[in-house]
């Protein structure tokens, strides 16, 4: 079962308003592929939901059209969508077993008794709940019902899973093996999946692509990698990973390169992939394991700053800085055996590549 | 404390492979959660317990008083305690009345029962058996202190009323002499405690088991139309945004804020022959003026006045079941491929189940003990059968009767209660 067999997925133009003031949704143009895991990451409030309900089918869209399999399905009810669902608060029918709750997109499908059995037990085993069938919801922790709320997506055979925030309601161990698990799941029938979330860990570690949301844009729409390593704006950079940001001017742009006058005076260099030409303000990004203790004189950057505070968390070492005029400045030496010589109050030279530090958009 | 103390410590365990837990000091452990939780509770009910007694006194007291009036007898053997002693030894078979000596003590009750004026009381008990004892009684007592005690007693008994002769009379008074009396109830369903055994009334007579019926028959009835009405207004409650459903939630209890006459009233004027209704239907032809509706003093009058009355008990709980059922259920349903009446009928209404019960129970229980609305609209064929017991008690004041048939009442919902418990699960009930 490795072959895709998942849907493809084109949002056109879509908007979407709740009380005709405000859109909630502003131009949303996205295109999944058959098959893709596709997580919709962003801060609370930012229209993710919204839109995973207009493609489930219970919001209509205010402007625009939803594609599936390149059929418009903006009039389609959400029961003949055919697409699987898992709720944040699982939604698993109380007053039914498990076994039932399986069943029941069978029924309502009227498939046979055999087949819906047969069916119900290859799922409840991909969840290994194999005997679980006959309990309630409520007889089963927050993760069984999680997997069994999964299983209850996918046991119909659906070609696209929408996810809304299912992991939310687990404490941080759980949740960080069922996200391998529903990984796996992925993997092994090929689904197309749309997950949402608001955990950027989990939106790293699960996905094929990772759609940023912010104020019902999306910011970037990139592999995990990408969105780490590349971020096209300083909203992405602040929101992926942690990030050191630093205020100032554009001097001078050359290619991909450009120099960046802080406002402390400090001259930077650094990789230029928002920036609106010399004289703009922008924010540099830096990521704060790529900032280096160990300098020397090649380094495109090399600045002094002062150590505030330090933190020793076993692999790595939390290392709160000054460093032009920016106190919340964070570098992490990673833990390698040999202590290093630092000391609160003291005034070191750190260094970092030009192709480590984005000139972004300027943050006010 | 120290009974559960010995038993347990007396009985160690014999057999060693399931070693009872103990606590550090050797205690059982369960002995030792026992007390614990004993502690709790006592405090609990110390807390409580001046609430308690108020309804001891109040409440359950009041009940058991009542419902020991239905089997009370104690007026016969009270006020002629010679007499009852003295028929113990007459055979009601013989065909005779009683001898010289009956009649003997009959008067020296009588005089201490007319200082006493305690003979009429017994007169009118005694007439719910037989008719004219009361006047019979009052008669006697009136000439009972001029009687001549040298003379024989029978004779003159005889004379102020030929009924002394007769042995009917004294078949009652002998069958109604035990303190305690299973006749009000037998009255209750129809039935007659008579010399010969316990029989059914004559079919003229019988009243009551018929009213029980219809009591249920109405109760369910009205229970069933206010489910009908008060589902959907219960759901939109439920489904509406906040400020819809506010205004709503004020219009379902705004009945609360008038007079239960008013609205009752209301209903008379609306539904009479020459009512609202009536001539709007008139008006527009659909029935002729001959032959105008009859919807009130009837059955209908009881059921649709009950209804509107109820509805409220039916929508609130029905409501605060339906407020806690999360909108994410019918969608998982419709996004799991049911259509809008599959995702409302195998997902939503289960749901609803334990607000349904509760309402039904709430409205059936409320409705089968009603009475001034089936007294005001309900005519003769609308009326319950706590009209009948109202009517003993503040009319014919047979409260004997009334307790007999207010026990018969709770025994039915009792019953019922049982019913719904075996078939539903009283746990499945959820009043808010
Ligand atoms: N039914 C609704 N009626 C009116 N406004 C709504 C409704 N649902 C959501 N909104 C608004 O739309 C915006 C986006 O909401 P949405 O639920 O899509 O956010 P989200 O990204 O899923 O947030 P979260 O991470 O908190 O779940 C919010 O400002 C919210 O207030
Ligand atoms: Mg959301």
């Amino acid at each position: 079962m490795t072959e895709s067999r998942g849907a493809a997925v084109r949002y056109e133009n879509v908007q979407k308003s709740y009380d005709g003031e405000t859109l909630v949704v502003k131009n949303l143009n996205l295109d999944i592929p058959p098959g893709e895991f596709l997580t919709m990451l962003g801060p609370s409030g930012s229209g993710k939901t919204t839109c995973l309900m207009m493609l489930a089918g219970f919001e209509p869209a205010t402007h625009g059209e939803i594609f599936l399999n390149d059929s418009p399905i903006n009039n389609v009810p959400p029961h003949k969508r055919g697409i699987g669902m898992v709720f944040q608060n699982y939604a698993l029918f109380p007053h039914m077993s498990v076994a039932e709750n399986l069943a029941f997109p069978l029924q309502v499908r009227g498939m046979g008794k055999a087949e819906q059995e047969e069916k119900v037990k290859r799922a409840l085993d991909m969840v290994e709940l194999g005997g679980f069938g006959s309990r309630r919801p409520a007889q089963l922790s927050g993760g069984q019902q999680q997997r069994v709320a999964v299983a209850r997506a996918l046991v119909f055979d659906p070609e696209l899973v929408l996810m809304d925030e299912p992991l939310g309601a687990l404490d941080k161990q759980l949740r960080e093996q069922m996200q391998y698990e529903i990984k796996h799941i992925h993997e092994n029938i090929g689904v197309s999946i749309v997950y949402v979330t608001h955990d950027q860990t989990e939106a790293l570690t699960m996905s094929d692509r990772v759609a940023v949301f912010n104020d019902g844009v999306i910011q970037q729409l990139s592999t995990p990698d990408e969105l780490y390593e590349n971020p096209q704006n300083s909203f992405v950079a602040q929101f992926i990973g942690e990030n050191n940001k630093l205020s100032g001017t554009v001097t001078e742009v050359s290619g991909t390169d450009c120099k960046v006058r802080l406002d402390d005076g400090t001259e930077l260099a650094a990789e230029a992939v928002n920036i609106e030409g010399v004289g703009s303000r922008t924010t540099i990004s830096l990521r704060p394991e790529r900032v280096e203790f160990d300098t020397d004189q090649s380094m495109d950057n090399l600045v002094k700053g002062s150590i505030e505070e330090m933190i020793y968390l076993g692999d790595h070492i939390r290392v709160r800085m000054n460093v032009a005029g920016n106190t919340e400045f964070i570098v992490k030496v990673r833990n390698r055996g040999q202590r290093r010589d630092l000391r609160t109050g003291q005034t070191v030279e750190i260094g970092w590549a030009a192709s480590d530090c984005k000139a972004l958009d300027a943050v006010a | 404390m120290t009974t559960t103390d010995t038993v347990s410590a007396a009985a160690p365990p014999a057999d060693p492979p399931p070693q009872p837990l103990t606590t550090r000091d050797g205690i059982p452990l369960k002995v030792s959660l026992m007390r614990a939780l004993r502690r709790e509770k006592m405090r609990a009910m110390l807390l409580i317990a001046p609430l308690l007694l108020f309804i001891l006194l109040t409440f359950a007291a009041p009940i058991a008083d009542m419902l020991f009036r239905s089997v009370e007898n104690g007026i016969v053997s009270n006020t002629l305690p010679r007499t009852v002693e003295a028929l113990a030894d007459w055979d009601e078979t013989s065909g005779e009345a009683p001898g010289e000596p009956v009649f003997a003590a009959l008067h020296a009750d009588l005089l201490i029962a007319t200082e006493k004026k305690t003979h009429t009381r017994l007169g009118s008990r005694l007439n719910y058996e037989a008719s004219g004892m009361s006047s019979l009684f009052r008669k006697t007592g009136r000439r009972a202190g001029r009687m001549d005690e040298a003379e024989p007693f029978k004779a003159q008994f005889i004379d102020i009323d030929d009924k002394w002769g007769e042995i009917d009379t004294w078949q009652v008074l002998k069958t109604f002499s035990p303190p305690l009396t299973s006749g009000y109830f037998l009255n209750a369903v129809d039935m007659e405690l008579t010399p010969g055994g316990i029989e059914m009334k004559p079919e003229s007579e019988r009243v009551y088991l018929f009213l029980f019926a219809r009591t249920l028959f109405l109760s369910l009835t009205i229970m069933g139309c206010c489910l009908l009405l008060g589902y959907p207004v219960a759901y939109l409650l439920a489904a509406l945004p906040a400020r819809t459903s506010n205004l709503l939630m004020i219009l379902v209890l705004l009945p609360f804020w008038t007079s239960l006459l008013v609205r009752t009233s209301a209903w008379k004027v609306l539904l009479q022959q020459q009512g609202v209704i009536n001539d709007f239907l008139v008006w527009t032809g659909i029935v002729s003026d001959a032959g105008r509706l009859v919807m009130i003093n009837n059955q209908t009058g009881t059921i649709i006045a009950m209804t509107h009355i109820l509805l409220p008990f039916m929508i609130l709980p029905l409501y605060s079941v339906m407020k806690t059922i999360s909108p994410s259920y019918v969608r998982a349903a419709k996004s799991l491929g049911a259509t809008d009446w599959t995702a409302f009928w195998r997902v939503y209404f289960p749901q609803t189940v334990p607000g349904i019960g509760a309402g039904s129970i709430l409205v059936f229980i409320l409705s089968i003990g009603y009475y001034i609305t089936p007294e005001l609209v309900g005519g003769t064929s609308g009326i319950f059968i706590s009209n009948r017991i109202a009517y003993h008690i503040s009319s014919s004041l047979n409260w004997g009767l009334a307790a007999a048939l207010g026990v018969l009442l709770l025994a039915a919902v009792l019953l019922l209660f049982y019913v719904y418990d075996k078939i539903v699960g009283i746990d499945n009930v959820k009043l808010g």
